[in-house]
């Protein structure tokens, strides 16, 4: 196993779920509960020493029952690696904790997540829209039981009518 | 020109006499002095400043004074995929240009939104908005956008200024 995965199978024994490594690049998934302290240690601890986050996305997966995925993509500046950190929430409770406090730059990313696929994020400082308008009422338009072309939204100019 | 009849061909410093309509003379400064609006919205949009630009050069045909502000322009050129959080900003863009005002929807997308039948894209900017030449291509080049300009001022031309437009002629 990567040695990475072996450091935070050995620190989070609970939370550790599985870790994938194909081509290269590493996945861990870990327990939603103990998302946030995994995180904590891949930022703080030396020898994990991931100072800067790529990206925050976010797969759906309609027949599973814990339906959502989140994922983040790590990378250290100083030590040149990277990993993929991945938890999985269910439809009925999808809310997972927010990385903001450790890296200030999920701040956009995690709220796009919001914005195209619905999962909320716990202490997050400003968890609003940030693609679509602020009334947008559709629902979240990356998941997959969405239409594709939408509810309508797309056809209807609520400005037109305003000019008389 | 065409419109206007010149009396003598050999140019001597003599005063000349042309006669033409005043609808025709009021039709021909239009046309030739279209205003444009940069309203580039994706791709389309290099190929609408390729042909401001010197190798193309716009301007031969009078539309080459491309303005940041509405309220200077009289021709919007709309260039690219219009987004629906978009469409707001057109119709007022739109709604802020002196009259008389003239609309070319530039490319697939902003004709008919092209492939791009999602929840977020208009499908077609004339949902919102009236527009007077279609310009096909994905983007189109800026020989096509010529001649979405050409037949603009073709039309142009067919305009009543000084009297009402017949219901017949849609011009």
């Amino acid at each position: 196993m990567h040695p990475i995965a072996e450091r935070i199978q050995q620190k989070f024994p609970e939370g550790f779920l599985k870790a994938v490594e194909w081509r290269g690049d590493l996945a861990v998934t870990v327990a939603r509960q103990s998302l946030h302290e995994v995180a904590k240690c891949l930022h703080d601890d030396p020898d994990m020493d991931f100072d800067y986050i790529v990206h925050v996305s976010s797969v759906d997966w309609p027949e599973e029952e814990e339906r959502f995925e989140v994922v983040w993509e790590f990378y250290s500046i100083r030590k040149r690696h990277r990993i993929r950190l991945k938890t999985r929430c269910s439809e009925s409770d999808c809310e997972v904790d927010s990385l903001v406090d450790i890296w200030k730059g999920a701040d956009f990313m995690e709220r796009e997540v919001y914005d195209m696929m619905g999962i909320r994020f716990r202490n997050h400082p400003d968890l609003r829209r940030i693609l679509m308008p602020d009334d947008y009422n559709e629902g979240y338009p990356l998941r997959k039981d969405f239409p594709l072309q939408g509810k309508g939204w797309r056809d209807t100019f609520e400005f037109l009518n305003e000019r008389q | 020109m065409g419109l206007v009849q010149i009396g003598r061909h050999d140019k001597d410093g003599e005063l000349d006499v042309i006669t033409t309509t005043l609808e025709k003379a009021v039709n021909w400064a239009r046309k030739g002095s279209l205003w444009p609006m940069t309203f580039g919205l994706a791709c389309c949009a290099i190929e609408m400043i390729a042909a401001v630009s010197s190798r193309y050069d716009m301007d031969r045909y009078g539309a080459g004074v491309f303005r940041a502000s509405p309220r200077q322009s009289d021709l919007m050129i709309v260039a690219g995929t219009v987004c629906r959080r978009m469409a707001p900003v057109i119709r007022k863009i739109y709604d802020q240009m002196p009259e008389p005002k003239y609309v070319i929807a530039m490319g697939s997308c902003a004709t008919s939104g092209n492939i791009y039948d999602s929840y977020s894209v208009v499908q077609g900017v004339d949902r919102f908005v009236p527009v007077d030449i279609y310009v096909p291509g994905c983007p189109p080049t800026p020989e096509a956008l010529f001649d979405g300009i050409l037949k603009l001022q073709e039309r142009i031309m067919l305009k009543r200024v000084f009297t009402k437009q017949p219901d017949q002629v849609k011009a």
